[in-house]
């Protein structure tokens, strides 16, 4: 019959959710214990987030079903899922900065009607606080709170509203490892108190403290379904998540790097948020070398591109062909041949409302025979597009067309045939194929290794294994802004690298 | 009954032909006119007998004609002032102080006087006050463009301040210092600092009398051609256009925002000055406390109206300055008004003719 033990606060059966032309979620299933820490991991569009979004009442599955506490639901918006006790924690805080702990807490709640007897609901909150230890004071206003007590408003919300069923996307990727800590203390209290909780993460030292059972996507596909902790091995759980595939390598032509180009030497940086990203980080890359990032989103591989490129301020001493460029702008970086494939195509490698040529010519425009003293010779500029257009074989009807009109592949192509022509000692690219469809990504990989034989050494930054071994020489692993190990790429154990990736070494390597 | 036609808006996916933000915009002011012309017929007016008037008021002759280039003149370079900061996304807003700072700056000339005013060669006075005129304005716009770049204060609410600010500190020193026998202005300037006029030539060439079209004039269309050239065929045209568009993707291709920020501030607000210079030196040939019925508001709107391109800038300003002197004779003057605010209605909703395809389908006839 459908009634199902009343043992299980949530379970998912059979999701499938079908976006135009992806499969997000192919046929997953989920079961929530009562008062169990399930952790659910993945890498970067395993399509953990949209399994959560259906339960938070986002988006519809295409077909499948969902009981929470044995009742058959059917969420038509996050309304609903809110009424049965389920709340969402988003790693993107959603509070009002101006406003009191407690007024962000009430927003949106029909009580109270038309007085603000704030004092009232702020001891209100305090005993919600004191029932799980979340410490933050109702009365202080959002904006002079830390990340980590943000979070704990953002909870508190979702438990001031009745969730009992808590799902907390990331929740560890903005805190500094003191809040981590007391994070955890937080879900262990919850969870003694009847509350269960799902939570997303891609760190497996957490997930082993923490969390009691595990589920694992892959590519919208459950490599494993409520696995108990006790017992996984770091090796086990990199297989999961990354899992053995059958390598094809494109033709690469066989040579020996050259000299030093680029040696950084214990860099250190902050991210946007002001915390530690790069954390004493070393690194050299060769004339005629490509050196694969390999890594889990947000181990610092943006802060490292950025730093190289003079885009973001560091410590420590970045050489290029032996000149420290550290702490520059990015001209100085420029001026040393430094090219740059960045990792926001459009918000940042492109001007949107300029066109081809205003495009191609961001890094050249003052250089014969474009730019003369003072000005652009637009004849010049039009016929360097045009060629370029040509050789690297950019779809689109004119170079007059704007920016924003070409697809990811032809924009990408756009930047890469700007960045190549500058003919860069070094070039930083930043997940070059991110969201390309086939074609375009073979391009961009053959134009890659077309440039370390032409003697460039290149830094590439990728979140796709396969990609990293491909056309990498030597792959680095990043984890929490530190390199944990370098490989060759000839011989090295995806295992191993997935290892790395969460942060384990191999007690033996 | 429904009609069997239906009309669809349509996202275009290539660009528009070049020619086309000329059409709709021509289209929209042929449109404001007619619509104007009814809400005349409702309220009992002949709307045909004031259009006559407006163009003959404005165009009629050489002599009217004259009257309406000397309002578009000032409108020409500040409504350039406005644009040179918009293609850059900063919202100057302040052009009218800084018109008033470059009308002070170059008073300043006479009123020390810098140069000994009778000895001193008439273009070399000119000359002068057109350099201090356009410093008094850069000042003005250097202010907020460095409190933007080193503290990243908003523009908008300094450049608009500012503005009070000019008028008081003109005010000061045309009530206390230089006042005019206790008038609020000062006394008339030496002819030597008049701009030249072409009733000066009134004794060669008859047709010229009484003619008040100034050198001015000139200032504004050369300072169009340069700021054009500035704007499409520089290096620092193109780093003001990319940081416009995208200032990331400007900085990721080494340009230094700051610096452009600061001088595009100084360019704008001294594009503003000479406007101000031009005002005093051509037209009121002293300092006093209205010489800008709005100018640099109307240019914030001029600029607009013709989407940041300096030459569509004169023709604009032309119109606004036909319509400053329309409204001086067609009573009540609020007619003119409402044909500039209708105007701008019109042109701006006209944008989405630029966006969206119109077409008119017919429907399947159903059974």
């Amino acid at each position: 019959m459908t009634s199902s033990p009343p043992s299980h606060a949530v379970e998912m059966k059979d999701i499938v959710i079908r976006f135009p032309g992806v499969l997000a979620n192919d046929r997953v299933n989920l079961t929530l214990k009562h008062g169990e820490i399930h952790a659910l991991l993945g890498e970067n569009g395993a399509g953990k987030s949209t399994l959560m979004s259906a339960l938070a009442g986002l988006y519809k599955p295409s077909s499948g079903t969902m009981r929470v506490h044995g009742e058959l639901v059917d969420f038509n918006s996050p309304k609903d899922a809110i009424a049965k006790g389920i709340g969402m924690v988003y790693q993107h805080f959603m509070l009002v900065p101006t406003q009191t702990v407690t007024e962000n807490i009430l927003l949106g709640l029909n009580e109270p009607k038309f007085f603000m007897d704030l004092p009232k609901y702020d001891q209100k909150i305090r005993d919600l606080q004191d029932q799980f230890g979340l410490r933050v004071d109702p009365t202080m206003k959002v904006w002079q709170l830390s990340v980590g007590e943000q979070q704990r408003v953002e909870i508190l919300k979702t438990l001031y509203r009745g969730a009992d069923v808590l799902i907390m996307d990331e929740p560890t990727a903005v805190l500094a490892p003191q809040e981590i800590d007391e994070l955890m203390n937080t879900m262990r209290s919850m969870t003694k108190q009847g509350k269960s909780i799902i939570f997303i993460s891609h760190k497996l030292n957490e997930v082993t403290a923490v969390a009691d059972r595990l589920t694992v996507l892959r590519k919208g596909v459950a490599t494993a379904e409520g696995m108990d902790i006790e017992g996984l091995t770091g090796e086990k759980l990199a297989e999961l998540m990354v899992g053995r595939k059958v390598i094809f390598r494109v033709e690469k032509k066989e040579q020996e790097p050259g000299d030093v180009v680029l040696d950084l030497r214990e860099i250190s940086a902050q991210n946007n948020k002001g915390v530690r990203a790069l954390n004493k980080l070393s690194l050299k890359v060769h004339q005629g070398e490509i050196l694969g990032i390999a890594g889990v989103a947000g181990n610092g591989q943006s802060e490292l591109a950025e730093v190289i490129t003079g885009m973001r301020g560091c410590e420590g001493s970045i050489l290029i062909n032996g000149e420290d460029v550290a702490n520059t702008e990015p001209s100085a970086a420029i001026a040393r041949g430094v090219a740059h494939i960045p990792e926001d195509r459009t918000g940042v490698g492109s001007a949107p409302n300029m066109t081809i040529t205003e495009n191609t010519i961001m890094k050249n425009y003052r250089d014969q025979p474009i730019g003369n003293k003072w000005s652009i010779n637009f004849t010049e500029a039009r016929d360097h597009a045009r060629g370029l257009k040509d050789a690297y074989d950019i779809l689109a009807p004119n170079v007059r067309t704007m920016a924003r009109k070409l697809s990811g592949g032809n924009l990408q192509k756009v930047i890469l045939a700007r960045e190549i022509t500058t003919n860069p000692k070094l070039m930083v690219a930043m997940q070059p194929t991110r969201g390309l469809d086939v074609g375009a990504i073979e391009s961009i990989q053959r134009l890659l290794l077309e440039q370390r034989e032409a003697g460039t050494a290149i830094l590439l930054i990728s979140e796709e294994l396969e990609e990293l071994l491909t056309l990498s020489d030597r792959i680095a692993v990043l984890h929490e802004g530190k390199v944990m190990g370098i490989m060759d790429a000839e011989n090295a154990d995806v295992k191993e690298i997935g290892l790395m990736m969460t942060g384990t070494k191999r007690s033996d390597a | 009954m429904n009609l069997p036609y239906t009309v669809i808006f349509e996202k275009r996916t290539e660009d528009y032909p070049k020619w086309l933000p000329a059409v709709t915009s021509l289209a929209s002011v042929i449109v404001a006119f007619i619509i104007s012309g009814i809400v005349l017929k409702m309220i009992g007016g002949d709307p045909i007998l004031v259009l006559k008037f407006f163009f003959s008021a404005t165009f009629g002759s050489w002599a009217v004609f004259s009257d309406t280039m000397v309002k578009a003149t000032p409108l020409i370079m500040v409504g350039l002032a406005c644009a040179v900061a918009f293609k850059m996304k900063l919202w100057n807003i302040g052009a009218e102080g800084q018109f008033y700072m470059g009308a002070f700056f170059s008073s300043l000339v006479v009123l020390i006087p810098m140069v000994n005013l009778e000895t001193t060669p008439k273009f070399i006075v000119i000359a002068l006050m057109v350099i201090m005129g356009m410093i008094g304005g850069a000042i003005w716009g250097f202010i907020p463009g460095y409190l933007k770049a080193k503290y990243q204060v908003n523009e908008i609410i300094i450049t608009l301040m500012l503005n009070y600010v000019a008028l008081y500190w003109n005010n000061f020193w045309i009530f206390d210092k230089w006042s005019d026998a206790g008038f609020q202005m000062t006394p008339q300037f030496e002819k030597v600092a008049w701009l030249p006029r072409l009733s000066d030539l009134a004794k060669e060439y008859k047709a010229f009398s009484g003619i008040t079209l100034h050198l001015g004039v000139v200032f504004g269309i050369i300072a169009a051609i340069i700021i054009w050239w500035i704007l499409e065929r520089s290096h620092w045209g193109y780093e003001i256009k990319l940081i416009g568009d995208n200032p990331q993707a400007a900085r990721y291709a080494g340009l230094n925002i700051t610096k452009n920020l600061v001088l595009v501030m100084m360019l704008s607000g001294a594009l503003a000055g000479l406007a101000g210079m031009s005002e005093i030196s051509g037209v009121v040939h002293r300092l006093q406390e209205k010489i800008s019925p709005g100018y640099g508001f109307t240019g914030i709107i001029v600029a607009w109206l013709a989407k940041l391109n300096p030459f569509a800038v004169i023709i604009v300003s032309i119109l606004f300055g036909a319509l400053i002197i329309a409204g001086r004779q067609i009573q009540p003057s609020g007619i003119a008004n409402l044909l500039q605010g209708i105007i701008l209605f019109m042109v701006i909703s006209s944008d989405v003719l630029l966006r969206y395809k119109i077409r008119i389908i017919r429907l399947e006839q159903e059974a």
